[in-house]
């Protein structure tokens, strides 16, 4: 028809990934919200009312924490030290994020939010920020998550959300994902989908990253300010990765520091049941309206990932990090069920600190990296979450409940070889 | 191409509206598909639209979720698929065909390879539910090469800015979701459709515009007639090969509905 304007289009790449994959009936909907994101950004209004948030709700700035006993004991004498978004109002980062998006869906005359949780930290916080703000809001929930978090559903519906168990596929975080997308193609009009994490179609990877950016310009300032220099590494768990992006962007342009992302090892890339899209049989494709990697099978049939977290158990990954990954800034590893408990246990035991199980991999990954650098070495740890809701999960794994034999085949630490039903004590 | 372009133009010399038969393929074995496919051809479908099976249909309702995971399950893969094709090309069947999936098992596959592959095959175009027209450039480049359509969509929130962006990037016909939303029937027709569908013609000009999601009864069909090329029926089709219990009687349900719905066309 028109072939004199071949309008230009917002793509939101990063490098070859990212793009807006996704049902033409949602497409408004996405041009909606990058327009009205971009007004926001640029409206003082809006900022110092998500600052005021930020300050007097959330509890930011969060603390940096240094940690030397743990140093001194499993880090090879490397100075660790963790950012403290575990202390942010409900327990996670994840308040960041969607305080924002709460303010901009109100911005939009939208009256109800929906979003996907799989730890129930993101579930929570939506939860919260519609309480806080008086609107309707539904959280989809993979049934196999609500049952391994199921404090977090009742803090959901305590909160007053409605929360729907998502009985498809493999009953995880992508196939919340894909039921919130179902619901928010159905009801466009007057709801907003509160995407938890940097991926998804554009511009959810760039504004929830955005939203997140204060985590890292806080520390960048406050390792300035406390340490008198730049952290030699950053380190960060990896589920979709919005943690990650948020402690990460402020130092890219540091050349000198290194950016870790820690993904979800599983049982080890080997056995096949992990969560880690860069390394093993990922490549790139589209899942969840992003271009990224993605664990996927010869057809490009998505596989479903493992890990002992809920919040990292998810087949794909921001697309920035797959771009971060391949232009060599960010490096990922993978860190073990096990690493990720035994890192559980260590901070918990010589800081009195317990991570969420999801940071207990950048947990794990300052243990590996401080072996590898030394002592001269300083590592800053995004602490992204707290583990109150991991108590269950724990306790389980280390055998601490009546009745309950420990997960693992041979108990870690000081737990005497054979100690029956007893395993170790945290 | 020639195909789709032959069938739109003798539904319209008969005043019909063509019908296009939605089936996942696989459901629920890929045995039986050739034996699907060619009774909804004999019962009157004008266009076979072939669905490809995705672990994660993100677009689509309750029953293609199912038939599609059941598919999976059964071993379907893109490569069945597509030789599911040939083989009903090879029995005779001359109705157009169109594949519909989700992006990534088609980019797994190899654009390039792709397109060959079903053209060689015998089908007619593809239709990419999460694909937009505006990420499809590789896409379409390798379906004009191929002489095969990319069929975009329209939706009742699409602005007329964008929609004349879609219909100059489209070939074969254009889809119109009939309602925001996901697959799968409903009772009632969205009470603005003539609107919206006089909207939607009004900019695709000669591209033929087929309405799809909800469509399920044949007064939803009658009450479109003269307002689309062409309607679509997925959920409403494939919920009645899931009431059958033997392959027979899936054929003969398929047969029957596709009878019924095609005698509204007219």
């Amino acid at each position: 028809m028109t072939d004199s304007t071949p309008a230009p289009q917002p793509l939101g790449r990063f490098g070859a990934y990212g793009g807006r994959y996704v049902p033409e009936a949602l497409v408004a909907a996405l041009e909606e919200l990058d327009e009205h994101r971009r007004k926001a950004m640029a409206d003082p209004a809006f900022l110092g009312e998500l600052t005021e948030l930020q300050r007097s709700y959330t509890g930011r700035p969060s603390i940096l924490t240094s940690v030397p006993r743990f140093a001194a004991e499993h880090c090879g004498g490397a100075q660790v030290v963790l950012k403290r978004e575990d202390l942010n109002h409900t327990g996670s980062h994840k308040i960041n994020n969607v305080l924002g998006q709460a303010l901009l869906t109100k911005r939009m005359g939208k009256t109800r939010v929906i979003a996907e949780t799989g730890a129930g930290q993101h579930g929570v916080a939506t939860a919260t920020a519609a309480a806080l703000m008086g609107l309707d809001c539904t959280v989809y929930m993979g049934r196999v998550d609500t049952e391994r978090q199921a404090l977090n559903v009742a803090r959901m519906r305590l909160l007053g959300a409605e929360v729907v168990p998502v009985d498809h596929g493999s009953r995880t975080l992508k196939d919340a994902v894909n039921e919130a997308f179902r619901d928010w193609v159905a009801n466009v009009g007057h709801t907003h989908y509160v995407l938890g994490t940097v991926t998804g179609p554009y511009p959810f990877p760039e504004m929830v990253r955005d939203f997140h950016r204060v985590i890292g310009v806080e520390a960048r300032a406050q390792m300035l300010d406390e340490y008198g220099r730049l952290p030699d590494a950053v380190l960060a768990c990896v589920g979709g990765g919005s943690n990650a992006m948020g402690i990460f962007h402020r130092f890219l342009d540091d050349a000198d520091v290194r950016l870790i992302g820690l993904e979800g090892g599983g049982e080890g890339i080997s056995s096949g049941r992990h969560a880690s899209r860069f390394s093993g049989e990922a490549s790139p494709g589209v899942l969840h309206g992003a271009f990224t990697y993605v664990l996927q099978d010869d057809e490009g049939q998505t596989i479903e990932s493992h890990s002992v977290s809920a919040g990292l158990d998810y087949p794909s990954v921001g697309p920035e990090h797959s771009y971060l990954r391949d232009a060599g800034r960010a490096e990922y590893r993978p860190i073990t069920d096990t690493q990720a408990m035994e890192a559980f246990r260590a901070l918990s035991r010589t800081e009195g600190i317990l991570p969420a199980i999801e940071s207990a991999h950048a947990v794990a990954g300052a243990m590996q990296l401080g072996q590898e650098l030394g002592p001269d070495a300083l590592l800053l740890v995004n602490l992204s979450g707290r583990g109150d809701k991991d108590v269950h999960t724990a306790a389980q794994w280390f055998g601490l409940l009546e009745g309950d034999d420990p997960i693992e085949s041979a108990p870690i630490g000081q737990a005497p070889d054979g100690a029956e039903g007893e395993g170790v004590q945290l | 191409m020639e195909r789709l372009a032959k069938t739109f133009a003798a539904t319209a010399e008969r005043s019909e509206t063509a019908l296009v038969a939605y089936l996942t393929c696989g459901y629920p074995a890929g045995a039986e598909m050739a034996g699907l496919i060619t009774s909804v051809a004999d019962a009157g479908a004008d266009i076979v639209e072939l669905g490809v099976p995705f672990s994660d249909p993100m677009g689509d309702g309750p029953v293609i979720q199912h038939t599609a995971a059941h598919a999976l399950a059964a071993g379907m893969t893109l490569p069945g698929v597509i030789e599911t094709v040939r083989e009903v090309r090879e029995n005779g069947v001359d109705t157009p065909i169109v594949l519909m999936g989700y992006s990534n098992p088609f980019l797994r596959y190899g654009l390039t390879t792709l397109y060959a592959d079903v053209a060689a095959a015998g089908a007619d175009g593809l239709v990419v539910p999460d694909l937009p027209a505006y990420e499809a450039g590789d896409w379409i480049k390798c379906a004009t090469e191929s002489d095969l359509a990319q069929v975009f969509f329209a939706a009742p929130t699409s602005r007329p800015e964008r929609l004349e962006r879609t219909v100059a990037a489209s070939s074969g016909f254009l889809y119109a979701l009939a309602t925001n939303g996901v697959t799968g029937s409903r009772a009632e027709l969205n009470p603005a459709i003539g609107q919206y569908l006089d909207g939607v013609a009004a900019i695709a000009g000669t591209l033929p515009v087929c309405v799809g999601f909800g469509i399920s009864r044949p007064e939803h069909v009658r009450s479109l007639h003269g307002r689309a090329a062409g309607v679509i029926v997925g959920s409403a089709l494939m919920q009645r090969l899931d009431d059958a219990r033997t392959a027979s009687a899936r054929e003969d349900m398929a047969s029957g509905f596709i009878r019924e719905l095609k005698g509204a066309c007219r």
